[in-house]
Formats: C-alpha cells, structure tokens, sequence
C-alpha cells in the first residue's frame, strides 16, 4: 500500500466520521430528549478532525524520518572493510539505496521472485548485469557485504512501511473511535473543534519559526563541520580563494567579500541617486498622466525575475561594455565584469529603493511642506532641506534594505560578474561573489565529507549574518522614523 | 510668473528692487529649480528606458526561437535496415539503434536532390546529409517503434534542419563565419538556398520549442521546454496546495488570535525577516535538510516546491493580513452581535470578503516563484534532464527541470543557438508572468470592495 492510497483511505475514513458523528448526536438528543448544545454538523466535524489531523501528522512526520532512521541503522552494518579506499560512507549509502530500489523493482516486474531473494548471494551472482537488465545502473560492482545490507535495507523499509500502515489507521480509527463515543448532546461540540481549529492555526503560523531554524540550524550544523576541517583563521584571513579537487585547498573569503562588496558599491550608486530622484519625481513634481503612466511602467522593473536581469547582462550589457569601453581603454577583455553585473543590478535595484523612498517621501507630513512654501522657498528648495532631511532615516533604512539585497543577489552575479576570486580595483575585470561561490561549489556532484564543499554553507551563514544584520538595523531605523509623525 | 519677466530683468542690486524683476539670486534659484527637475525627469526617463532596453534585448534575441526550419521528406522505412528477421516483433526493432536509420535519411536526401536535379559543386552525399539535425535519426526511430506497421512504406517526414542551417535563415550564419565554421560549409548553404527554392526547406512555427524535451550540446535545433515548463508546472501546484492554506492559517491566528505578547512579536518579526533572507540561502536549507537530511531524491519538483513554498509563505501571509485587516470591524462586530462565534465569524464573513485580496497575494507569491532560480541549482534541478516526468504525485519524485533554470542551463552551452533558445524561453516565462500578473490585477478590478 502506497502512502498516497494510505492518505485516501484516511480521508475515506474521515468523511465516514463525520456522518457517523453527526448521526450519533442526532440520534442521542432524540432519544433522550435533550437539545443538542451546538449545530449537528459541528459533532461531525469534531469526530472528522480527530479522525484526520492526527493520522495525518503521523504519517507525514514518519515519511520524513523513516528514510533518515533505516540509514543510520544500515550504515552501522556496513563493516568498514566494504568501504573502498578514499570513498565515504554515504557514497556506498547511495549504492546500497539504489541496489534495494532495483531489487524491488526487478520483483515487481516478474523477474525475480521473493524466496529466489533471499538465496541470492553476491559472490555466486553477478548482481550488477542482473539489475542492469532491468534498468538499474550501477557505478561499480557489488560486493557481499552490500549487497546483504540492500537486502536488509529493502526488509526493514518493508516492514516500517507496513507498522507505518498498520500505526496511521490504527490513530485514525482509535482516536476517530474515542472521539465518536464522546458525542452526546450535551458535549460542547462547537468549542471542542473550534478549539481544535485555533491550535491548528497556531501550529500554521510556526512554521516561519521552523524555516528559520531550519536555516539556522543546517548553516551552523555544517559550518562547523567545515571549521573542524579548516581553519576558522585562514577562512576569514586568507586572501587567496582556490579550491583544489584534490585537497589543500586555499579557501579565504576575502577576495570573495570584496567582489561581493564591490559590485554592491557600483549597483548602489546607480540605483539610489536614480531611484531617489524618480520617487521625488513622481511624488512632487509628476502630473497625473505620467504618475499613472511611469509608476507602474517601473514596478514592472521590480516583478521581472532576476534570471532574466542575468541573461541581459550576458548578452548585452557585457559585450557592450566590452566592446565599447573596455577594450578601446584598455581596461580589460572580458564581458563579465563588475561593471557588467553592478549596472545591471543597479537597474534590479531603482525600483525597489524608488517605491520604499515614494512611501517615506508620502509620509512627511504636508505642513512641513507649507511651511516652508510659506517662508518663499522653491519646490527643490523644500524637498531639498525640509523633505529630505525629515525623510533621511527612512531613506537610509531604504538603502540598507537595497544594500542586503544587493548582498544576496545571485544569478546576475553568476551570470555578469565572472568566477575568477581576486582583490583588484579595475572594475572591468572579472570578480566573483559569496553567492557565485556558493553555487559553484554546491552544484554538480557534491560530497558533504570535503572542506571544499561545506564551505558553501560556512559562506552561506556568513551572508545570512550579514543580510539579516542589514534588515533588523534597516527595520529598526525604519519603525522608530515612523514613530516620530504618527 | 516670473520666467516671463526673467529676461527683461536685467540689472541688480536692492536699489532696482521691483516686483516685476526678478533679481539675480531668484533666477539662481529659479535655474537650480529647473536643474533639480530636469534631473528627476531623467532618472525616470532612464527607468523606463531600462524597461525598455531590457525588453528590446529579450525580444531582439529570443523572437527568432519560435520559428524553426525543417525539412519535409519522403523517407522509405527499408525493413531490410530496419527489421532484419522480417516478423514485425516489436523486440527485433528496437535492437535497431539510431544508426540503423542514418542511411534510410541519407537516402531520401540523395532522392530529394536526384528528383530536384539540385546538384551543388563541392557537396557529397555526406554533406548534404549534414544538413539534417543529428536528432532526426532519433525522431525516426521513435515513429517507427510507435508504428511498426509503416515498415516498408514510403513515409513524408518533417525532419529539424541542423542548428547552422536554421542559424542561417535567422541571420546567426553568414556565408563568411561558414567558411571559419567546421560545422557548416558554404556550400551546404548554397544547397540549403537551392532545397528552400524547391520547397523543401521551410522555417515554420516552432512547437518543438513547448513540447520537446532539453537537447545535448550538439542538437540545440531539437531543445524544447517541455520537461522544465512540467517541473515548474509541477512545482507550482505543490506551492499553491502547501502554501495557500499554511499562509492563510498562520495569517488568520496572527491577525486575529494571537495575543499581544512576547511569543506573537517573535513569530512577527521572524516572518519580516524571511522575506529579506537572500534566496540562495533557503537552497542551501533545501539541499542540507530535504535532500541531505530526509533523504528525498535531487532535482525533484517536489524539494522545489518545498524550497519555494518556504520562500513564498512570508508574501502570502503578509498580503493576507493586509487583506484581513481592509475588511472593516463593524463586519466581524455584527456577527458577533447577533451571536456568532469569533471562528464563525471570521470563516463565515470576514474571510470570504477578504478572499479576492489574499488570492491576488498568492497569484503574485506564485509568479515570485516561478522565476525564481538560485535556490533551484542548488538542489540539483540544473541537471540534465530528458524523460519527462510521470503523473503526480509519483511524478514528483521524479527528475525534471524548471523554466528559469533551463534559461540558465542553455546560457552556459557553447552553441550560440543556445543563447537564441535561452531568449525565447525567457519570453515563454514572461508570458506566464504575465498572465498571472494580468490575473491578479484582474481579481483586484473585479472584486476588491472599498469600504
């Protein structure tokens, strides 16, 4: 039984609970004579939800732990001897997994049968040509001792799944049973789901706490992994970044950090003059037809994926450069460059700072506008001395909101900035990023095992640090503004 | 107004003080006034430029992907190449590989010219046959493994014209990068021109390009969006089913339930902050804790859902509570009034008359998801992916790609055809994010209700 027929056989039972509630309360206060306390349908609902929700949780939490359960006590069986030289445990995990799931298959497709299995030993059968027949690929040979341990693997997966069928219908029956026999008119039906529905909602709104702890916990987990293979010091020191497949690699993080910054720098000071001037603009200065016409023209700006920002670094905005200023100066031969990725998220950006200062730039109070049309002063003169400076906090939390997002940008990083680690100040050389590095690293084939592949996650919690340091600092500077005029 | 009378004033100082002139420090201010404004219309001049820049280079490079040039062909399916032991048993035929149907094309090019009388000079029967996509043998094989019954006949076919070829009808080909090119001869351009004369050569609209599955390197003519535009199907729908729901129960006790303490300001604030937390990082939570921790399989749709759905359920909840809190109070106090409990009164009144603003949320969280990419290479759906993946829910697990990691993929392949299809798929998202967004705007117009 599959969990899907599993879940269908859940929901089957809870529409049965329902009706048999409902019908249970009904026939009771006609028997007895006694008016039902709340509506006959919340007594349905009240056996439904019981019968639903907890089965349910069971059967989701089991489907995620399951797998992580079963592996760790198979990897225990696997002696050290079947691991072959400079492979990792997890690497025979992979083919052990695969060897179950082709053995499964082969029986579900008839061409093996359960007590032929179980007979079946390594060293007499060529198990790798066998699968393949089937379909099933396999990178090496299989030998005894993993072979035995797919076996076992494939019979504790079978069992838990069938204690797991046997454990959500029994919670879905028991608890749905207790629930039906509660139901007399006098029970407070309503309240009871009601209650029931609230702790549901609560659970809902931990699930941003969980997502953060989720980040927090995997960042710091395997950080820590990487700094017990590298040093903490020679991370955060070191000025060279060369990962080497082979170990000894050089992983500083400043080259990193100061491409990161850089192009954050040239993407800033596009866009805040830029998306500054156009939120005095618009708010000040614009009539009707072209406020109707230009603000929503640039919020499209904020909705187009910044995939699509990346590919036009790319293919136009790089070459350009290039051609145009690059190479007739003499400053470089590549299309990628910081200039390249920093214009282009300068562009992502103007939107983003121009509708957060059109917001602050609304909020000053209009007397302070008359006040000082009053004392004789220029449109320009007032948004100069009297809007601006009774805007600036907001304007500053504005540009540390664009500053954090500048940080975490990353296709048009990966797509425009290039992926060569150094320290140069010629901004139409290529430079490369925390984030660009983080992709590198993370994708093709990774084992978690090596310094050059969890320093991903050591970068990774280092931009997470950074980021939500900028948000609270923008956040609070943002609120206590507010503050001031309401 | 005083720039009328600006060029009259000519002279200074308090002694000609007048109203109708106007001195030298009010035209001072008066220029600095025009400067300031001349300036902020150009920054909104350069925004809409970088609109339009931005789209211009899209369009300019990626239109030409929704044609195609194929060629049509009679092509005879020889069972002598084809099903050697002549039974028709469908195990025989598929042990005829690709190879097998490379000489049955050559043939019908051969045929094609013979009957055309096109004879190019400097053009064997190797070359003219390179002017059919490596891909068509495939294409072949699979018609005639779902039809075996056609071995032995004469078949036409609209066989893919090779990447150079189509690259020489959208002006990525000259004549002059030809002689440079190893793939591509001028000659076969010649004869390309001459089969296009005869009819045979034609450039079509590219449905290939929806429904075909990712192509290697060396086909980029037969690369289609097919398995990405279903992965991202895919993973929208486990977005919309998870978050929808959490979104709006989180939003409901937020606003509605929760009490006014220290443990409600934390679940607030934490909510702010994942909005602003860069994307990559909840990759990397995708990778560490769904394929690393609970052991789901990489590149499939539904860790990229779960990724995005994480991603999205700040936007949907703080669009909900804006929603929940426009309905007016007085709503909620008159049910109260004639004796409903606050959950009656919230489901039955104050959610249904927020339903329009929280669904236009979710539509814009869901066209925030689909174009998102970073997290999505993380978790391995940049790989390579042919097979299209089965029916849900089985088919989540199974391997596919998404749209804006298909863009990406096709911008690091060589061939700049690549780049071409990497435009055009951007214009099919951007469709999609369009519609969504014309949707939203849509339900805004129809049912928000001000009170």
């Amino acid at each position: 039984m599959t969990s899907s027929v599993l879940v269908l056989i859940v929901l089957g039972l809870t529409v049965a609970g329902y009706f048999l509630g409902r019908k249970r309360a009904l026939k009771a206060s006609e028997q007895d004579g006694v008016k039902l306390h709340s509506l006959p349908g919340y007594y349905g609902q009240s056996v439904a939800l019981f019968v639903a929700v907890p089965a349910l949780f069971l059967l989701g939490a089991w489907l995620f732990l399951q797998p992580v359960l079963i592996e760790n006590s198979i990897s225990g069986k696997v002696p050290d001897s079947a691991i072959p030289e400079g492979g990792a445990r997890s690497l025979v995990m992979v083919d052990v997994r695969r060897i179950a799931e082709g053995l499964t298959l082969m029986i579900e497709q008839g061409d093996l049968s359960e007590p032929d299995l179980s007979d079946m030993r390594a060293d007499s059968t060529n198990i790798r040509s066998l699968l393949a027949n089937s379909g099933v690929a396999l990178g090496s040979d299989v030998s005894p001792e993993v072979f035995e341990a797919a076996k076992d693997y494939r019979s504790i997966e079978q069992t838990a799944s069938a204690i797991r069928n046997i454990a959500v219908l029994i919670t879905a029956l028991g608890v749905g049973f207790w629930a039906w026999s509660r139901v007399r008119p006098q029970m407070r039906a309503r309240n009871v789901s009601e209650t029931f529905i609230k702790a549901m909602l609560m659970g809902s709104s931990l699930v941003a706490i969980l997502t953060t702890v989720g980040i927090v916990g995997s960042l710091l987990f395997e950080s820590i992994q990487f700094f017990k293979l590298y040093p903490a010091k020679d991370f955060f020191l070191s000025t060279t970044w060369n990962p080497q497949f082979r170990g000894g690699s050089d992983l500083g993080f400043l080259p990193l950090l100061w491409g990161t910054f850089y192009v954050s720098l040239v993407a800033l000071t596009l866009a805040v003059p830029i998306g500054l001037m156009i939120a005095i603009y618009l708010a000040e200065y614009a009539g009707s037809a072209l406020r109707s016409f230009a603000k929503p023209a640039i919020e499209v700006l904020a909705g187009i994926p910044t995939i699509v920002y990346g590919l036009f670094a790319l293919i136009t905005v790089g070459p350009f450069l290039r051609d145009w200023i690059a190479q007739p100066l003499g400053l470089g031969s590549s299309s990628s460059s910081v200039m390249t990725a920093g214009l282009v998220m300068g562009i992502m950006l103007i939107p983003f700072i121009s509708s957060l200062s059109d917001d602050i730039i609304n909020a000053v109070p209009q007397a302070l506008r008359d006040g000082s049309y009053g004392l004789g002063a220029t449109k320009s003169e007032t948004i100069k001395q009297v809007i601006l400076p009774a805007a600036l906090p907001g304007i500053v939390g504005a540009f540390l909101l664009a500053a954090s997002r500048a940080i975490g940008e990353t296709m048009i990083v990966v797509m425009g900035a290039g992926a060569s680690a150094r320290l140069g100040v010629n901004p139409f050389e290529a430079m490369t990023t925390v984030t660009v590095k983080i992709v590198s690293q993370l994708t093709g084939d990774t084992e978690f095992a090596s310094p050059e592949t969890l320093v991903a996650f050591a970068l990774g919690l280092t931009l997470f640090v950074f980021t939500l340091g900028l948000n609270i600092l923008a956040l609070y500077i943002v609120r206590k503004y507010r503050e001031q005029y309401e | 107004m005083t720039e009328v009378t600006a060029d009259t004033a000519a002279t200074t100082g308090p002694a000609n003080r007048s109203l109708f002139q106007a001195g030298v420090r009010t035209r001072k201010r008066h220029a600095a006034e025009r400067r300031f404004r001349m300036m902020g219309l150009a920054a909104v001049i350069f925004g809409i430029l970088a609109l339009v820049g931005l789209m211009a280079s899209i369009l300019s490079n990626g239109v030409s992907s929704f044609t195609q040039t194929y060629v049509t062909m009679d092509v005879f399916l020889d069972p002598a190449k084809l099903d050697k032991k002549g039974n028709r048993d469908l195990k025989d035929i598929e042990k005829a590989t690709t190879f097998a149907y490379e000489p049955l094309i050559k043939a019908a090019v051969q045929k094609v010219m013979d009957d055309r009388g096109i004879v190019v000079e400097g053009v064997n029967a190797k070359q003219a046959y390179e002017l059919i996509s490596k891909e068509a043998p495939a294409e072949l094989r699979r018609y005639v493994l779902a039809n075996p019954d056609q071995i032995g006949n004469t078949v036409s076919f609209d066989l893919l014209a090779a990447g150079r070829i189509d690259g020489y009808y959208k002006g990525r080909v000259t004549m002059e990068s030809a002689a440079l090119d190893r793939n591509v001869s001028p000659e076969q351009l010649v004869l390309a021109d001459r089969l296009k004369q005869a009819g045979v050569l034609e450039s079509r609209f590219n449905w290939g390009l929806f429904t075909a599955p990712d192509a290697s390197d060396t086909r980029p003519e037969a690369a289609g969006l097919g398995v990405a535009i279903m992965g991202s199907a895919y993973m929208m729908l486990i977005v919309l089913v998870l978050s929808l729901p959490i979104g709006v129960a989180a939003s409901i006790y937020l606003e509605e339930f929760a009490p006014k303490n220290r443990w409600t300001d934390l679940i607030e604030v934490n909510i702010a902050n994942l909005a602003a937390v860069p994307s990559i990082v909840f990759g990397i939570l995708g990778l560490a804790i769904f394929i690393n921790f609970a052991g789901l399989p990489q590149s499939a749709p539904i860790v990229g859902g779960l990724v995005l759905t994480l991603m999205t359920l700040p936007t949907i909840i703080i669009a909900t509570r804006a929603a929940l809190k426009a309905v007016p109070p007085s709503i909620k106090d008159a049910a109260l009034g004639i004796g409903a409990s606050k959950m009656q009164a919230i489901f039955h009144h104050v959610l249904p008359l927020a339903a329009p603003g929280i669904l236009t949320g979710t539509i814009i969280g869901l066209a925030q998801a689909l174009g998102e990419t970073a997290p999505l290479l993380l978790i391995g759906m940049v790989a390579f992916v042919r097979d299209y993946p089965g029916a849900p829910p089985e088919g989540f697990f199974d391997p596919a790609s998404a749209l804006p990691v298909q863009v990406y993929n096709w911008t690091q392949r060589g061939d700049p055809a690549f780049v071409e299809r990497a435009s055009g798929a951007i214009i099919v998202l951007l469709i999609f994010l369009v519609i969504m967004n014309a949707i939203a705007i849509l339900l805004r117009r129809r049912f928000e209700r001000r009170w």
